[in-house]
């Protein structure tokens, strides 16, 4: 590749990280090219501990209350937080990219693993802010070794995820040292990503086994719609800073004690449990076929007789076993599977052998099941290109979908869609519809990328579909897609999935089992509580650059013994373990309470931040049909003795009735159930009646700044008041 | 564990016991591994108490479940 041309640069002395802080933030405006660097301060570790908690912070300091996704002040901000880029205990390499997105117009945050975090910490940013719109294609380059920001005239026609990671690994690494590549990480969107707001962020880790970069995603809400939107091909660091105590910890003896802990506890016991090491999260396929969550043609069904087809033994076997797959060093659990050796089938790459990252449950179960396909190799091929053009492949399944339910119930036809026909587990035309967006040009394909919210609209005015008929069946809430486990059978996970911060993302809370299967959470009271508690506590790893796995798909052998149930579902010895790994790395004294207590400050703050944009109250809390129970007759009679019991308990006799009569008559009781959560919900949460945190509440958690407090009270109402 | 004796009277009448809160036919020298493949709980990260009294994972098979018994089968969260 020839010599990039340099459009504008800012020099710098990296600052060293104390602490697992740098207490340095970096600014860079692509439209004016304009560089910045922000001290943070003592009251912004305390308050936003880091990670998302910095992006939002950032982010509500950068956009007006009217910034849409599109306005040149909003940003993408990056943040690891103070616990990224340890590497003695595992699962410590995420960042957290905090917009405004294009499928709400409301902030969202999305992790990915891979290298990009850590190493943007060891070259001297806790955070980086990219804002402004540039002119043509730029790359946004940090590299820490030769102590210089840099904005570089793209050279890429093509900014598809791996034609551009390929190249800059090797432009950026010492060129004759193929190992050299290794100390760059670049995160990418696509083509894709520019004209559908399904684009994802890429952020790569060079393989160091197979001599190659590997991509991990940000996936959902859009952050790579922004980035193309922006006209940046890629954002690349580079240091060569790296080592186990970069982080410059307090107490490297605890790390390493309970760093070696969890090692042997995922060494001796992943095989009898989850398996991690060897399928990754495809474990879950069958698993969520036997308990009938395995979301199978739009969620119509949670189970399917071809799931075994799609079994995690069949991953199992298409993946490379032996080798040490972790996205950031340390990390024992090592799920990051893949296929080696794949050949595609189509497409602008058709014939070329490839690697492939994934698929994990999410893309195996919505790029497949729920399209009606049961074939892993085509999941394979999907989930390479997908993340090639940059887009979020659970979006793409729920959204693809949605289309293919819309076909089968004519309310969209072959002339519609350009001649595809889409229906369910039609295997060549919905991987054309890929490509198609992928390409960006189709125009039936474009509306598709605009997410299931406003293809209801536009298949509605365009078509004249029925709009009632896709409120009730478009898994969507708040504007995204729902991900890939069928919530219908659990009142909790209404909640979980529809009283979140940012949409139905299930990232905040999994209660299906505890609800659901183990009977643990009898009343709405019980409900609410594990809706408090479990998106707090796991707000926290968003905070501190923390992977979720390692809490709880792996546990202490004596986990079930130890506790109570209520209890052991926390995995107590693994929350210690955090406890203690973050005084470890801060130096602080926290304990599992106060834990909560950063979570709790960051998830109300960002519960403000959605009133600001205008969001953030209770009617974006809206939940469809589909959700809720069986919409059509055929999901009834599928389960018909199941539901004809869950109708008893409501004290509807089901005899006599149509199926569809008892369809009806249970969503309509589950609506006024659902009401009822919600109602439950915000009370724990300290919330009114219509969402908003109330003064008090922010009081309490010491989040009563002042712009936050007149954000609330502009919009909160006496009659809305408990 | 609780050993408590087998209220069965009579060949014929059925004796249950409680599984997460829902009634569940017992039979003589029912185990805790037959409870999970009945109830067909195929999910890894299981953790049983009979009657408050929790049972290793390595006892499933050979731990019997007494008539009678209040079994909870807690399904661990994983995924998501």
């Amino acid at each position: 590749m020839e010599k990039m041309k340099v459009l504008a640069e800012w020099t710098y002395v990296p600052a060293k990280p104390f602490r697992g802080y740098t207490g340095k933030t970096l600014k860079v405006n692509v439209g004016d090219m304009t560089f910045q660097s922000k001290d943070v301060s003592e009251e912004m570790k305390e308050k936003f501990t880091g990670g998302r908690g910095f992006g939002l912070k950032l982010l509500w300091d950068s956009v007006k209350d009217t910034t849409r996704w599109d306005d040149p002040e909003n940003e993408i901000v990056i943040s690891g937080g103070p616990l990224c880029g340890v590497t003695q205990y595992p699962g410590m390499g995420k960042f957290y990219a905090v917009f405004v997105s294009p499928l709400t117009n409301q902030t969202y945050d999305s992790n990915a693993g891979g290298h990009f975090g850590p190493l943007l910490k060891f070259a001297g940013f806790d955070a980086i802010e990219v804002q402004g719109k540039a002119e043509k294609d730029v790359i946004v380059l940090v590299d820490a070794d030769e102590k210089k920001v840099q904005i570089l005239e793209s050279p890429f026609d093509d900014v598809n995820a791996y034609t551009v990671t390929e190249a800059l690994h090797e432009y950026f690494g010492k060129p004759g040292d193929i190992n050299d590549r290794r100390f760059v990480s670049v995160v990418t969107a696509g083509k894709g990503a520019e004209t559908s707001y399904w684009g994802c962020l890429n952020s790569s880790f060079w393989d160091s086994h197979r001599k190659l970069p590997r991509l991990k995603q940000a996936g959902r809400g859009g952050g790579g719609t922004i980035l193309r939107d922006k006209k940046i091909a890629a954002l690349v660091v580079k240091t060569h800073d790296l080592s186990g105590t970069a982080n410059n910890p307090a107490d490297v003896g605890t790390l390493t004690r309970l760093g070696a802990k969890l090692h042997n506890e995922i060494l001796t016991l992943d095989a009898e449990q989850c398996r991690m090491r060897t399928v990754g999260t495809t474990h879950l396929n069958e698993i969520m076929n036997e308990y009938h969550l395995l979301p199978t043609m739009n969620y119509k069904f949670g189970q399917h007789p071809d799931a075994d087809k799609i079994h995690s033994e069949v991953y199992g076997k298409m993946f490379t076993q032996g080798i040490a797959d972790g996205c950031w060093y340390g990390c024992t659990m090592a799920c990051a599977k893949a296929v080696d050796g794949f050949t595609l089938k189509t497409g602008p790459w058709k014939g070329r052998k490839i690697t492939v990252d994934g698929p994990e449950y999410e893309t195996a179960a919505g790029m497949g099941p729920n399209v009606g396909v049961f074939d892993p190799e085509w999941t394979t091929e999907v989930n390479f290109y997908a993340d090639h053009y940059g887009l979020d492949t659970i979006s793409l399944g729920t959204g693809i979908a949605f289309v293919c339910e819309c076909y089968e119930l004519g309310l969209i036809n072959k002339e519609h869609t350009n001649g595809l026909d889409l229906r369910f587990g039609n295997k060549a035309d919905i991987l054309e519809l890929l490509h198609r967006l992928g390409e960006g040009k189709d125009e039936f394909a474009l509306m598709v990328g605009k997410g299931i919210h406003r293809m209801k609209d536009l298949f509605a005015d365009h078509f004249g579909a029925d709009r009632d008929v896709m409120e009730r069946i478009g898994m969507e809430g708040q504007g995204i897609e729902v991900s890939e486990y069928v919530p219908k059978e659990s009142i909790a996970q209404w909640g979980g999935y529809f009283l979140t911060l940012k949409g139905p993302q299930h990232d905040e809370a999994w209660l299906i089992f505890m609800d659901r299967v183990n009977k643990q959470l009898p009343t709405f009271e019980d409900k609410a509580e594990a809706l408090h508690y479990f998106p707090n506590f796991r707000t926290w790893f968003s905070l501190t650059g923390v992977c979720k796995l390692p809490w709880n798909d792996i546990e202490p052998a004596d986990n079930a013994t130890s506790y109570p149930p209520q209890e052991a579902a926390k995995v107590p010895e693994h929350v210690q373990n955090y406890v203690e790994v973050f005084n470890a790395v801060t130096g602080k004294n926290i304990d599992k309470d106060e834990l909560v207590l950063q979570s709790e400050r960051v998830y109300n703050f960002q519960r403000v931040f959605q009133l600001r944009l205008g969001k953030g109250t209770r009617k974006y809390h809206n939940i469809p049909d589909r959700a809720l129970g069986p919409v059509w007759a055929d999901e009834w009679e599928a389960r018909e003795e199941y539901y004809d019991n869950e109708l008893k308990a409501t004290g509807i006799d089901p005899a006599g009735l149509s199926s569809q009569d008892k369809c009806d008559r249970l969503l309509k009781k589950r609506r006024e159930q659902w009401e009822e959560l919600v109602d439950a919900v915000y009370k724990r949460r300290g919330w009114d009646k219509n969402g908003i945190p109330t003064v008090k509440k922010l009081k309490s958690l010491g989040m009563d700044l002042p712009e936050v407090v007149a954000t609330v009270e502009k919009y909160a109402k006496p009659e809305d008041q408990w | 564990m609780k050993n408590t004796p087998s209220r069965r009277t009579s060949g014929s009448s059925l004796v249950m016991i409680i599984v997460n809160g829902e009634p569940m036919e017992w039979e003589e020298g029912m185990t805790v591994r037959d409870i999970i493949d009945g109830k067909r709980y195929v999910f890894p990260l299981l953790a049983v108490w009979v009657d408050h009294v929790p049972v290793p994972r390595d006892r499933f098979d050979d731990a019997t479940v007494p008539d009678g018994s209040n079994v909870q089968i807690i399904h661990m969260i994983s995924g998501g």
